[in-house]
């Protein structure tokens, strides 16, 4: 059996993962459904299906089949709800979050747990037992392998939307520096966004989530300067954006808005595509951003959103009414660098240099990301 | 599969519990009958236990059992009582664990099954 994978694959590690994950889900199934007539075959259906999968998950990387999602890649109905099945498992909020990324790239994208390490710049043996746990979990708790019950929907599909969003963090975040040596968890987590789309096209907040997604990619060769220096949105050349993935992102947001339930990733995605529509810098809407950041706050009353409505302020308002803004935020923000960062900046606007530097200097105590301390040195000098 | 539901609160909040006239502690249990009315096809056992007060702890020093006052969970919460619930898998057992009424939390373990006679 592995034989016949490896003939499809051309790699005999990955031919025996996929077997193991077969016989896995066969430990799941049979003692449910009862063994199946030819319990080889199914195996080997099985494991061919992840195989497919796998060779579908390269190929995306030859010619961005992701993006033409829907037709290129329309699975059955039987299979996608295999997959819905498997995602929703995954993403179990009874298993730990670190737990839910780990066993969806694995099992879902189809990572391999050196891929995820590297990832993650941490050792395969952690992945690897973090996986064997969760897997372990699964079974020890006899966590069902089932699309959600109907009452608790809302709350699983979150749940998958959260873990896909760290994800994309975790990539988007972490790129600066050594990028090239780093698997694009970002890329990764777009894909598994795009394929929760295909498979439930209904839902609000996955459309806008896979559009926030798209929004930052668009923008992300931007980001970063030849030396490695990163590029603040104000002084990015746009012409390096990528339109095309730009005007996927806005068509799924509209696709979205038709369904009448707004959500936090939509709202994050207007915000995002807002800065995208604006041709140069000082075109930018500002009060139509204030107006969303309005609504996101209403939704998901954090401070951080508040730290960034705050900072859009500063554009449509001025910096008086921002620093206010800021520092009723100094209760719960003031471990977090961004905040000193921006305090900074409009303490800066308004002429107030000493207590400027002071902020940044405890900025720069409170981040170990090189480029964003190179950024705030370079602030300092 | 069964599942043991541990119904934790704060030791200070089962203080208060005990310290209830009668006529008031019999009106907050009403929301905890309610749900044992609801689920109780599927309870298979369990007790509510006596205050954390009356609790003895064998503890074994170099395998010498040595006999102390008081639980052997420290922290400011304690075990108010389980019940043993027969359900079909854990989403079933977490939708009885998020429909506890008390305000204090609930931690469900699978049981170790080997298979012994149903009794």
């Amino acid at each position: 059996m592995t034989a016949a994978l490896v003939r499809m694959l051309g790699d005999f590690d990955l031919a025996e993962e996929l077997v193991q994950e077969a016989l896995l889900e066969a430990l799941q199934h049979w003692p449910k459904e009862g063994i199946p007539e030819k319990p080889g075959a199914w195996l080997l259906t099985t494991a061919r299906r992840k195989a497919v999968d796998q060779l579908r998950r390269q190929a995306r990387f030859r010619d961005k089949l992701a993006q033409l999602e829907g037709d290129v890649m329309r699975d059955d109905t039987a299979e996608g709800d295999d997959r819905l099945r498997l995602i929703f498992t995954c993403c179990h909020p009874a298993l730990s979050r670190e737990a839910q990324v780990a066993l969806t790239l694995r099992a879902v994208a189809g990572l391999t747990t050196i891929e995820i390490a590297r990832a993650f710049i941490t050792s395969e043996t952690t992945i690897a037992q973090r996986i064997v746990r969760a897997k372990r979990k699964i079974v020890d708790a006899n966590i069902p392998y089932r699309m959600p019950a109907e009452r608790d929907m809302g709350e699983r599909l979150d749940e998958v939307l959260a873990v896909l969003y760290l994800m994309f963090n975790e990539g988007y975040l972490a790129t600066a520096g050594e990028q090239a040596s780093r698997r694009d968890l970002a890329e990764d987590a777009a894909w598994l966004a795009g394929l929760m789309v295909r498979l439930m096209p209904h839902e609000p907040e996955a459309l806008g989530l896979l559009a926030l997604m798209r929004l930052h990619l668009a923008r992300a060769r931007a980001r970063f300067d030849d030396a490695g220096n990163i590029v603040l949105l104000e002084n990015q050349d746009r012409r390096r954006w990528d339109q095309e993935r730009i005007g996927s992102a806005v068509v799924l947001l509209q696709r979205a808005a038709t369904l009448h339930r707004a959500g936090p990733y939509q709202l994050q995605a207007a915000i995002a595509a807002c800065h995208t529509e604006a041709r140069t810098w000082g075109e930018t809407d500002w009060r139509q951003i204030v107006a969303l950041y309005d609504a996101l706050l209403e939704l998901m009353p954090s401070p951080v959103v508040a730290l960034n409505r705050a900072i859009a302020r500063r554009y449509r308002d001025g910096p008086n009414a921002a620093l206010a803004d800021v520092e009723r935020l100094t209760a719960t923000l003031d471990s977090y660098y961004l905040f000193h960062a921006t305090r900074a900046e409009l303490l800066r606007d308004l002429g107030r240099e000493p207590e400027a530097r002071t902020a940044l200097v405890r900025a720069l105590e409170l981040t170990a990301n090189p480029a964003e301390r190179a950024l705030l040195q370079k602030r300092l000098s | 599969m069964k599942y043991v539901l541990l119904f934790g609160d704060t030791k200070e909040r089962a203080k208060q519990w005990e310290a209830m006239p009668e006529a008031q502690r019999e009106a907050a249990y009403a929301p905890i009958n309610q749900w044992f009315e609801k689920y109780g096809n599927k309870v298979t056992g369990g007790h509510e236990l006596q205050p954390e007060r009356t609790a003895t702890t064998v503890k074994f020093n170099n395998g010498k059992p040595v006999i102390t006052d008081g639980p052997f969970i420290e922290g400011k919460e304690t075990i108010g009582g389980y019940a043993e619930v027969t359900v079909a898998d854990l989403d079933e057992a977490l939708e009885m664990a998020k429909a506890w009424p008390t305000g204090g939390p609930v931690e469900v373990r699978p049981v170790i099954d080997r298979g012994e006679p149903q009794r």
